[in-house]
């Protein structure tokens, strides 16, 4: 005969504790869960995502209806315990039930304090605790617009931020002089009330709310000292009251809530409570992570496993809301014993305090950059000495040997506060799962899923669980989440086994996905016709849509038509043809682009091949991984400073160059005088006239990251600058990452490298007629597509 | 029988190239309608549930296409995103008869 357990409540804290139980010993118990929600358990922390619009209720739920069915659990939910008859060792409920325990826990959790206030019984006034309650704060936010928040803590300003997200105006009522003083100092408040001012959060400090008036619904809120504000809903996040009446009433000892000892045991050794209705030595907490960490303790006292007992808990908060980035732990305050190590950084708005008792950390506050609040709270919760560090040092971030000591962490630590995840939940999926990366780690258990700031930690346990094979790099370097191999390994293998097709080598190397993914489809695709252009056949379906359809994708579906105008030139008869034909195509935007060309943007899908048959010019290529254009001023053909002709060089080059697939888009530039009108010291290659001969530069960028050139070499003749432009594309089309564009790519293989290869004439020549040999294989993309039947297809849209 | 009988003609089975995807209009609807490499036809809302992306403009691997906006992944067959992103799209069961691509759910 199974022992009988009985949990009043069905939160979160009571959900992990049973989950712990049936880990150790799934037979153990008859588990009768009771709770008066109409919902299985879900993640009460995320109800201010929800709130936020970053998730949905039906992502939050942590135990769905099946959970209880599998694991034989029987759930009275709807439903609420009114009594607890100890004699008999049974529960009865509001609807009559009357079921018996052997072992009770009380897990009822707390609810939303409502400040009793006159009004506060008003339509509009809500708390925020359940997912009733932020169902009744979305509604409201759709009809109406003003919102009154009270209480500027944790809750408070998430909900705030959630409602300013979901279009309200919103106040924040604050009692005392600074936000979250339980987790933050002065400084930090400051710094925090600054940010959230930024983000449109108007605050109403030191005001002491004395009533709520309103005829039905709530009107609006007064202050002690006389002024007030208006409002359609208020929100009160004053603090929880911990659910305890049901323990008082069956004449368990109760303080602020249920009291019990080291073994979550009450003042009836029969029955238990855990969570945020229990008090351990004199505190109630209402953070998820010490409510995890009794719901431990106690499945072990209720299974039989040894345990040292629940020892209290050191909090650490971190805020959820975008752009305050805040973490809080331990003591918050200096007192007489405590020295402060203090940065302050007020140009980047950054302020770290570490607190320091007898050579331990004991307190953590930092402000606009808490990516080192792992690392130090892990130092207070492990009491390390600091005595080696220097004082300054305790703050700087973890280089790759001080990092978080994984090691050390005990499997129910929690990592992921969010979603409370523990270290023992991440190892066992990375082991069971195969999991390498941190993205497949936060795929299978959610950890880092939410506010991300765990990552670091994430990805250190995986480093220790998987020793050498864990690179964390590879999310980066490793061409896609298919193949740990990087490009070089890729394309090396591609030459030596001589394979042919993108699918033989996905097969050869044993790619994850037999069929690739949109990072590896396109990459294959040009590496083989990068290695093989004579034999090689382009595969539109591995193209991404820009390149597929030859012109680049809208936000609305529509597509852009830019033709090819070398060196920035045109004609006046090309001039009224594309002014016709955006006309006729009701066109919403003829622009000139970046790359000095005529652009016609918005062009719908079905009319792109007809503006091209209409307009009968030659693609710009203004969507693809190719050159775009090579800019020109006039040059001496109508400058007086112009010491060549750059018009005409910028035109051949533009000529000479076009059609052919290269890592990434590239961009040329021809100026007549060092003037640099054409500004091609940010180019990929830049050409600068002067008066003997032309200098070359390569290697520049002016988008992204902006990178200024480095000189090649200086050339004398129109000849001798189109060969070494071929030579360097195709020493980049042959060692550059698809997708890495000139700059990064020259800082990658190295400046000299580059300079090294084509300072040696013969290789200029056999990498010039290596790039020629590529380039007979292209055709002009818009008139290839409209001779061929079944391309042209793509465009059509079957009406039905 | 009474299935079939719901179903739409929308298009010649020739003229879906593999694994690219084709843009119909039925009922008002836009869908996007895709050829796998197994051979399959999958249609699904031409939506991405994300910022309302164009699908049948998207790069597809073995059942999953990927959004060409923002490269949400998303499967033809049950028409669930793949995580780390999350929602749904509705799928809309297809049939091949004499060389035609059908269409029901609509």
């Amino acid at each position: 005969m199974k022992k009988k357990l009985v949990m009043i409540g069905n939160g979160m804290a009571g959900a992990r504790c049973i989950e712990e139980i049936l880990k150790r010993d799934a037979d153990m118990f008859d588990i009768t869960m009771i709770g008066d929600e109409p919902y299985p358990n879900y993640n009460r922390i995320m109800l201010s995502n929800v709130l936020q619009g970053k998730t949905t209720f039906s992502e939050i739920n942590i135990n769905d209806w099946d959970w209880y069915k599998e694991n034989h659990i029987q759930l009275i939910s709807n439903e609420r315990v009114t009594e607890i008859q100890r004699e008999q060792q049974q529960v009865v409920t509001n609807q009559g039930k009357v079921i018996p325990y052997d072992e009770l826990i009380i897990a009822t959790g707390s609810s939303a304090f409502i400040l009793p206030v006159p009004g506060h019984e008003l339509e509009g006034v809500v708390g925020f605790r359940t997912i009733e309650d932020t169902e009744r704060m979305m509604d409201a936010a759709k009809q109406y617009k003003k919102a009154v928040v009270i209480g500027g803590g944790l809750l408070g300003l998430e909900a705030a931020r959630g409602l300013i997200d979901r279009g309200m105006d919103v106040h924040v009522v604050h009692l005392l002089p600074n936000l979250m003083e339980m987790q933050l100092d002065r400084e930090a408040a400051k710094l925090l009330q600054k940010d959230l001012e930024k983000q449109g959060m108007k605050f109403l400090m030191e005001k002491k709310t004395t009533e709520i008036y309103g005829d039905q619904r709530v009107e609006g809120l007064r202050f002690d000292d006389g002024t007030s504000v208006e409002c359609d809903l208020v929100v009160m996040a004053v603090g929880i009251r911990p659910n305890a009446a049901i323990g008082r009433e069956a004449g368990l000892a109760v303080g602020r809530a249920i009291q019990v000892n080291d073994y979550m045991q009450t003042s009836d050794p029969q029955i238990y409570a855990v969570g945020e209705c229990a008090e351990h030595r004199g505190i109630a907490y209402g953070l998820v992570a010490p409510l995890y960490e009794q719901g431990i303790v106690l499945a072990d006292v209720l299974t039989g496993k040894e345990t040292a007992g629940y020892q209290g808990s050191i909090l650490s908060t971190q805020l959820k809301v975008a752009g305050c980035d805040l973490f809080s732990g331990g003591e918050i305050h200096e007192s007489d014993d405590t020295k402060a190590i203090v940065v302050q950084d007020q140009l980047k708005g950054v302020y770290k305090k570490v607190l320091v008792r007898d050579n331990k950390v004991v307190g953590v506050v930092l402000y606009g950059d808490a990516s080192d609040g792992t690392r130090l709270f892990s130092m207070l919760k492990k009491e390390s000495d600091i005595q080696e560090f220097t004082n300054a040092s305790v703050l700087h971030k973890a280089g790759e040997e001080s990092g978080i000591d994984v090691a050390s962490m005990s499997a129910n630590e929690t990592v992921c506060g969010c979603n409370g995840v523990t270290k023992g939940t991440i190892v066992g999926a990375i082991l069971e799962h195969g999991l390498t990366t941190f993205n497949e780690v936060k795929a299978v258990t959610k950890a880092g899923g939410s506010c991300g700031k765990c990552r670091g930690v994430v990805e250190a346990i995986l480093a220790h669980t998987l020793g050498d094979k864990f690179d964390a790099s590879a999310e980066v370097t490793g061409m896609c989440s298919c193949t740990t191999l990087s490009r070089d390994e890729v394309v090396e293998a591609i030459r030596e086994k001589g394979m042919h097709t993108p699918k033989e080598v996905r097969i050869v190397l044993g790619f994850k996905h037999e069929e690739g993914c949109s990072k590896c489809r396109p990459a294959l695709n040009y590496y083989l016709r990068m290695l093989r252009p004579d034999e090689y056949e382009d595969d539109k379906a591995s193209r991404f849509v820009n390149e597929r359809m030859d012109g680049n994708i809208q936000n609305d579906g529509t597509f852009s038509v830019v033709p090819r105008m070398y060196g920035g030139t045109t004609t006046p008869e090309d001039l009224i043809r594309i002014g016709e034909v955006a006309k006729k195509y009701n066109v919403p935007l003829v622009k000139i682009t970046g790359a000095a060309r005529v652009g016609l943007f918005g062009v719908k899908k079905e009319d792109v091949p007809k503006v091209w048959a209409e307009l009968e010019m030659r693609s710009g290529y203004a969507y693809s991984k190719s050159l775009r254009n090579v800019k020109t001023c006039v040059g001496s053909q109508f400058c007086r400073f112009g010491t060549q002709d750059s018009l005409a060089l910028g035109i051949r080059l533009e000529q000479e160059i076009e059609m052919v697939d290269t890592p990434h888009k590239m961009k040329m530039g021809v100026t007549g005088c060092p003037r640099n009108c054409a500004e091609v010291l940010t180019k990929d290659f830049g050409v600068v006239c002067v008066e003997n001969g032309f200098q070359l530069y390569f290697g520049g960028n002016g988008g992204t990251e902006v990178r200024e050139c480095d000189s090649l070499t200086t050339v004398t003749t129109e000849d001798e600058v189109v060969q070494m432009a071929k030579a360097y594309v195709q020493l980049y089309r042959e060692t550059g990452i698809y997708g890495e564009r000139t700059a990064p790519w020259v800082d990658r293989v190295g400046v000299d490298k580059v300079r090294m290869v084509l300072e040696n004439q013969d290789q200029v020549e056999k990498l010039a007629a290596r790039f020629e040999l590529a380039r007979d294989t292209y055709r002009e993309a818009w008139s290839a597509t409209l001779e061929d039947e079944q391309r042209r297809n793509m465009y059509t849209i079957e009406q039905r | 029988m009474s299935t079939t009988m719901n179903m739409i003609k929308v298009i010649k089975l020739e003229d879906l190239a593999i694994q690219i995807g084709k843009e119909v209009h039925v009922k008002e609807k836009s869908i996007a309608i895709f050829r796998l490499s197994n051979g399959d036809v999958r249609a699904v809302s031409n939506r991405c549930p994300h910022k309302n992306g164009p699908l049948a403009e998207g790069i597809v691997s073995g059942e999953f296409v990927f959004c060409p906006l923002h490269d949400w992944k998303i499967s033809l067959v049950t028409g669930e995103v793949q995580k780390p992103d999350d929602g749904c799209i509705e799928v809309y069961p297809t049939e091949i008869r004499d060389g035609y691509v059908y269409l029901g759910g609509l």
